[in-house]
């Protein structure tokens, strides 16, 4: 009856399926588990207790937040419209490279973006669409929607691949923590550097992407104004 | 220098604390929220666990978090009344700033790095590093301090409930340890995957973060789970490096996140944001990558982890 254990997982998956809350969910999945395994309440609040208490590390950015909300109010947002829109004559693929750049440079430095509403709709792709109908005229609705699907998936690969690579992100500190759970003493800094390295691939590949993008239409829309 | 370092986090934790119970009493003021009480206690009770955990008995932060659970099960924790930001206000900044806005977040990120490779380590880097760029960011904006506590009330709020899901995730991964999840998974795994064979659990490790990521729409969930069920027993303890594999199978669960539904913040939320017509577009825009991500992880942490 070993497998009972994975009840804990079992009910994760489910309530986060329906969206039931979060922290509750995560709180009676490990509640359940522990009473399957044979722990009592009082064995398991005190392990949660002293798990989440050992585990403050994790949340260890909350410090950085009073900057970061100094700094919105005080033009961050606006300052790097003003930045990106001195940059002209770009194709939509390059835009939407040079996005992915800004946004894991952003989290090189512990931004914490919540980019879609910030700057995918109000920036990244009205530019991006501007971009595409100053170098292709118009354009076909299907290859707008391919650009908002793009501007879109940008700010998530920006997101994703480099947000570990600043040692306070919640990622970084969560491997750190599980890892030393498990019995491995690591350091922050070395998660950091390793994640850095998926960082750049994950740009490269990006703008790769992007790049045969741009090839594709340019040459459709060359193709239809030679006909 | 090494036996500061906990007296030193310590500090740390206490500041978060009062600053958590800061917005506690913010919020018990706050009359236009509905769920006020609530979402004060929220507060009150994270601030409590942080300033306090080392000296309570464990098991009383232990049950303050079932009640946190249950606050949050009634949605009886809510944004209430912040400082909202002021377009007008952040122009007028950005045009006198300038580019000197970012100067403290880049400072955060220097110092931070700087600390991270002197004895007292990285931890207490980021600490160190908040408190210098939050001074900086005072004296470049001439923010007055009543400015920057309601902006850090408003990023706290804002940040709200699911900033402490990462830590509660950790905690529940240290449950499921104890309870033998993770062997239990191992055991289920190594019917599949031959003993002994690296590239086998580098691909199982790997994977199983994606898979799992994708099932349950949240890597951090899905981290916790796989690394103590398949990452130990199948990798790390095959002799693979901690830091190198450990690393990869995040962002290898993250190559889930871009290929699933269930992640509806990031690809459901920008279809309805841009107004798209394909539903599934965003997600069809990223498995490409996705995938040539996931082979990427699998080479990478079978290279550079042994």
């Amino acid at each position: 009856m070993e497998w009972i254990k994975l009840i804990g997982i079992l009910i994760i998956l489910v309530g986060f399926m329906f969206k039931f809350d979060t922290i509750a969910v995560v709180i009676v999945a490990a509640l359940s588990t522990a009473l399957v395994s044979g722990m009592s309440f009082y064995e398991f609040f005190t392990m949660l207790g002293e798990a989440f208490v050992k585990n403050r590390l994790v949340t260890i950015f909350l410090l950085t937040l009073p900057m970061i909300g100094l700094s919105e109010r005080f033009g961050l947002r606006q300052q790097a419209v003003i930045l990106i829109k001195k940059i002209k004559g770009l194709t939509p693929g390059k835009f939407i490279t040079l996005y992915t750049a800004l946004r894991e440079l952003a989290g090189l430095f512990g931004l914490r973006l919540s980019g879609h509403p910030q700057f995918v709709r109000p920036i990244v792709n009205p530019m991006a669409q501007a971009a595409a109908k100053h170098t292709y005229g118009e354009i076909t609705r299907e290859d707008e929607d391919k650009i908002k699907a793009r501007s879109a998936a940008s700010e998530n690969f920006g997101n994703f691949f480099a947000q570990n690579t600043f040692i306070a992100s919640a990622g970084v500190l969560l491997i750190y923590g599980t890892l030393k759970d498990l019995g491995y003493e690591v350091s922050d800094a070395s998660i950091a550097r390793m994640a850095l390295l998926v960082a750049v691939i994950a740009l490269v590949l990006s703008a790769l992407s992007n790049w045969l993008f741009d090839r594709k239409l340019a040459k459709k829309y060359k193709k239809m104004k030679g006909e | 220098m090494a036996q500061y370092i906990p007296a030193i986090l310590e500090f740390f934790y206490i500041l978060i604390g009062l600053l958590s119970m800061m917005t506690a009493v913010r919020c018990f003021k706050d009359e236009t929220n509905d769920a006020r009480i609530g979402t004060g206690l929220f507060w009150l009770i994270l601030g409590v666990i942080f300033a306090a955990g080392q000296l309570m008995p464990y098991v009383v932060s232990g049950v303050l978090l079932a009640v946190i659970g249950v606050l949050t099960l009634f949605k009886q924790v809510k944004i209430g009344k912040i400082a909202e930001l002021d377009e007008e206000q952040g122009q007028r900044s950005a045009e006198t700033l300038g580019s000197w806005v970012f100067f403290p977040s880049v400072l955060l990120a220097i110092v931070a790095v700087v600390i991270s490779y002197t004895p007292l380590g990285g931890q207490v880097g980021i600490g160190v590093a908040s408190i210098v760029a939050l001074i900086v960011a005072m004296i470049i904006t001439k923010a007055p301090p009543k400015v920057a506590f309601d902006d850090t009330d408003r990023m706290f709020q804002s940040v709200g409930t699911t900033g402490i899901l990462p830590q509660l995730l950790a905690a529940l991964g240290v449950v499921f340890n104890a309870a033998g999840v993770g062997e239990v998974i191992s055991q289920a795994i190594s019917g599949v995957v031959p003993e002994g064979n690296r590239l086998a659990g580098v691909i199982a490790y790997c994977l199983g973060m994606m898979i799992f990521t994708m099932v349950m729409g949240n890597a951090f969930a899905a981290f916790t789970v796989i690394t103590a069920g398949i990452g130990v027993p199948f990798v790390m303890m095959q002799g693979g490096d901690p830091v190198v594999a450990g690393t990869l199978a995040m962002t290898a669960g993250f190559c889930g996140t871009l290929l699933t539904p269930m992640a509806a913040n990031f690809n459901a939320l920008p279809v309805a944001l841009l107004e798209m017509d394909d539903t599934n577009g965003v997600i069809k825009a990223q498995a490409p990558m996705a995938i040539v991500m996931i082979v990427i992880h699998i080479v990478l942490m079978y290279v550079l982890a042994f």
